[in-house]
């Protein structure tokens, strides 16, 4: 079976990640872990587990009080305006292998939730202490949001930190800007696979996954893959980006790094590193997006009146 | 659109007095916003702003014309709309008034398209700070949604309302304040300009005769805050500046079957002006346009005197000062809230109210934290009114080198690259 909660804790520990633990009465929903943990001063996060058309599945861990919009997020997905849905409480129990009402980032370390995507909210970054369940509903665990990331590359799952909030337009000429965070279906080569046990450190309790639901699992996974392949080889063909934006963000791209290892030398201390970075680029930004869409403007008018002579020349028959 | 252009004679576009009815081109139902109990008079004119406290009253302003307010609220959703920070004159509230522009952004988040329209009436080789406001903020705009621009040159205007200009000095004069707005950084690829004289055919003539078959000549006159002895070219020019806030008068822009809405960024003082084209475009069967407005720059005298204008030189700084006039101009005439000697400066502190320097700092100084230091400091008498008007030479040197540079950068050819009527396949992306 999957993880317990105490295996997840002493994972914890193993990986040095420091975490406070509360016990309390079972708890369904956020306003009843409020009442046990809120008066603590951390932030309560909830949890759910959604699922596309496709029947891939996505946990959006988030601050108790963001607003998350499904329509939204779908779209941003990619998976059009109504392709989120709750997912049914078999999901829980078979993919996440958690109790009803406690869905958690921390069931990502299943190995039947590997192909589950992770959306975490951005605002967890600014707050010092996030409330979490430990894959049972009658624990409450407080830590940090880099302490949970350092938990969960420990088993290869990146974290994906989004504004859940924002709402950008998508159209023919945006695409979906969440579309990378969409299950492939290609399991992470660093992801423990079942028979692997290259993890020493940890317990081998493997996840016994009744039969039924691994074939289905590879079914979806590769039908997954194949349209994974299908999208990513629409977004590797290359466009002409003529955006000044981008541009001057790629010039600064290329000097931070040289710029870094220059002041390096000088002893100058990290910290002081990037803040020195970050005013460089907010006074170099204004002059660089002029003489950068000076060029554009001037390319474009030489290339213009090219054509147009071109034209002139052949005459419209060609 | 155009921002303290010449005028030969004051005449009043909005004038609300106690007992006289309001002169202007403005429905029966706006009346509703003008009941005016107070003694104070409110004068609106075309090349002068002024109130009678010294200081022009906003809020006033907002309450009269009847246009909403933008609130922080709005400032936040459009960040979040757009993905990046909201450009300072947001922040600051320069731009602080709108009509519909809630619906715009409904429209945006919906995936729906909407172009911007600003432009200005070329009345002098050189442009002053104030004229650049609303096109750097239509930049802005165009970058942030990622929408075209069309920008309107309105040369005929500007040869209708000057007896000592002819049309081939308009039109020069159009051509070289189109570099200026280049220079502000428009893309190229998504920005058509035009001047009036030359587009004047086709589409949007058919336009202007749609808008102009629906106005009474009165009603063009209280527009256009003129009189029944100005001559009948200007009377009739409004449906000139109203068109191209109509998406069918660029058909090689917008396809039939696509017609996106129109976004006006301007003047405040410009709101009973296009007040009446968002009466008229229902009836042509057009959405109305949106507003946002904007704050006047205050002349440096002061907003007791009247406001940055081409014709009161002293008032103005302009974008081919260099920086030792610029120091000149602010130290020698930008009016001082500070006290009349340095102790009783440093006990009393500065009128924030009627300070120019700091007024201009609101438009012209990016950094907030900044600005909010130099606030409280010169508020509180620490800083003296000299090291507020230096910070100002600073600000604006930088800003106006950075446009002279760019502005040298602007070839003929360029121009007509912007002017032409060429397609604009990516204008949305």
């Amino acid at each position: 079976m999957g993880y317990t909660k105490d295996q997840l804790l002493a994972r914890l520990q193993e990986l040095k990640i420091y975490f406070t633990c509360y016990d309390h009465p079972v708890v369904l929903t956020v306003e009843e872990q409020a009442k046990h943990v809120g008066h603590l001063g951390g932030a309560l996060s909830k949890n759910l587990l959604l699922k596309d058309k496709k029947h891939r599945l996505y946990v959006i861990s988030a601050l108790a009080g963001t607003k998350v919009d499904m329509k939204i997020l779908s779209q941003r997905l990619g998976l059009g305006k109504g392709g989120l849905r709750m997912a049914p409480e078999e999901n829980l129990l078979e993919v996440l292998q958690v109790p009803l009402g406690c869905v958690t980032p921390f069931a990502l370390i299943n190995e039947s939730a590997s192909a589950v995507s992770l959306l975490l909210d951005q605002g967890f970054k600014s707050k010092q202490i996030c409330y979490f369940h430990p894959l049972t509903n009658d624990v409450t665990i407080a830590l940090s949001s880099s302490n949970l990331d350092k938990f969960l590359i420990s088993f290869g799952k990146q974290p994906a930190y989004v504004d859940l909030e924002a709402a950008p337009a998508v159209g023919k000429d945006n695409p979906p800007d969440l579309a990378h965070l969409v299950p492939s279906g290609v399991p992470n080569s660093s992801e423990q696979p079942v028979e692997n046990a290259s993890h020493t450190n940890v317990p081998h309790h493997q996840n016994n996954v009744p039969k039924e639901t691994e074939v289905k699992a590879i079914m979806t996974i590769s039908k997954v893959q194949s349209k994974g392949a299908e999208t990513s080889s629409k977004v590797d063909k290359p466009t002409t980006n003529t955006s000044v934006d981008k541009f001057v963000n790629d010039v600064f791209d290329i000097i931070s790094p040289l710029l870094s290892e220059e002041l390096k030398k000088l002893d100058i201390k990290k910290e002081e590193l990037s803040s020195i970075l970050d005013g460089l680029r907010g006074r170099a930004d204004p002059d660089l997006k002029s003489i950068a869409m000076t060029l554009k403007n001037a390319s474009y008018t030489n290339g213009f009146h090219a054509g147009f002579k071109t034209m002139l020349h052949r005459g419209l028959n060609g | 659109m155009e921002v303290g252009a010449q005028r030969e004679a004051t005449q009043p576009m909005l004038v609300v007095q106690e007992e006289t009815p309001p002169v202007v081109g403005v429905r029966a139902k706006d009346t509703e916003h003008e009941t005016e109990a107070a003694a104070v008079e409110l004068v609106v004119t075309q090349s002068e702003v002024l109130a009678p406290e010294g200081r022009m009253d906003y809020d006033k302003l907002v309450d009269l014309f009847g246009c909403q307010r933008i609130d922080a609220a709005l400032v936040h959703r459009i960040a979040r709309l757009t993905s990046r920070p909201p450009h300072r004159f947001l922040r600051r509230g320069v731009f602080f008034a709108h009509r519909d522009f809630n619906s715009v952004l409904d429209l945006h988040e919906a995936g729906e398209k909407f172009y911007l329209f600003t432009g200005m009436e070329p009345s002098s080789e050189a442009l002053h700070l104030s004229h650049l406001i609303p096109f750097m903020f239509t930049k802005y705009l165009q970058d942030a949604f990622k929408v075209p621009v069309v920008i309107q040159l309105c040369d005929d205007a500007s040869f209708l309302r000057n007896n000592n200009l002819t049309v081939a000095e308009c039109k020069r004069l159009a051509r070289e304040n189109a570099k200026d707005i280049i220079a502000c950084g428009f893309d190229i690829q998504r920005t058509f300009i035009f001047t009036n004289i030359s587009y004047t055919r086709g589409a949007f003539y058919e336009n202007i005769l749609e808008v102009a078959k629906r106005v009474t000549c009165e009603d063009s006159i209280g527009i256009i805050g003129g009189s029944q002895e100005d001559n009948i070219g200007i009377v009739g020019f409004p449906p000139v500046e109203a068109a191209p806030s109509l998406p069918s008068s660029f058909p090689h822009l917008f396809p039939r079957n696509d017609q996106p809405r129109c976004l006006i960024p301007c003047a405040i003082y410009r709101d009973p002006f296009f007040r009446m084209i968002r009466d008229v475009a229902p009836k042509i069967g057009f959405q109305k346009p949106s507003l946002i407005e904007s704050k006047i720059l205050p002349a440096l005298q002061g907003e007791e005197s009247s406001k940055m204008s081409a014709s009161n030189p002293n008032s103005a700084i302009y974008v081919t000062d260099s920086p030792k006039q610029i120091k000149t101009m602010v130290n020698k005439y930008a009016f001082s809230g500070g006290q009349s000697s340095v102790e009783l400066h440093r006990k009393l502190g500065a009128n924030l109210d009627v300070d120019v320097p700091i007024k201009y700092l609101e438009f012209f100084l990016e950094d907030d934290d900044e600005f909010e230091h130099i606030k409280k400091e010169y508020k509180d008498g620490r800083m003296l009114t000299g090291e507020v008007k230096q910070r100002l030479i600073a600000a604006i040197s930088e800003m106006v080198s950075r446009h002279q540079r760019a502005r040298a950068q602007v070839t003929e050819e360029m121009v007509d690259a912007f002017m032409e009527l060429r397609p604009l396949p990516n204008m949305f992306g």
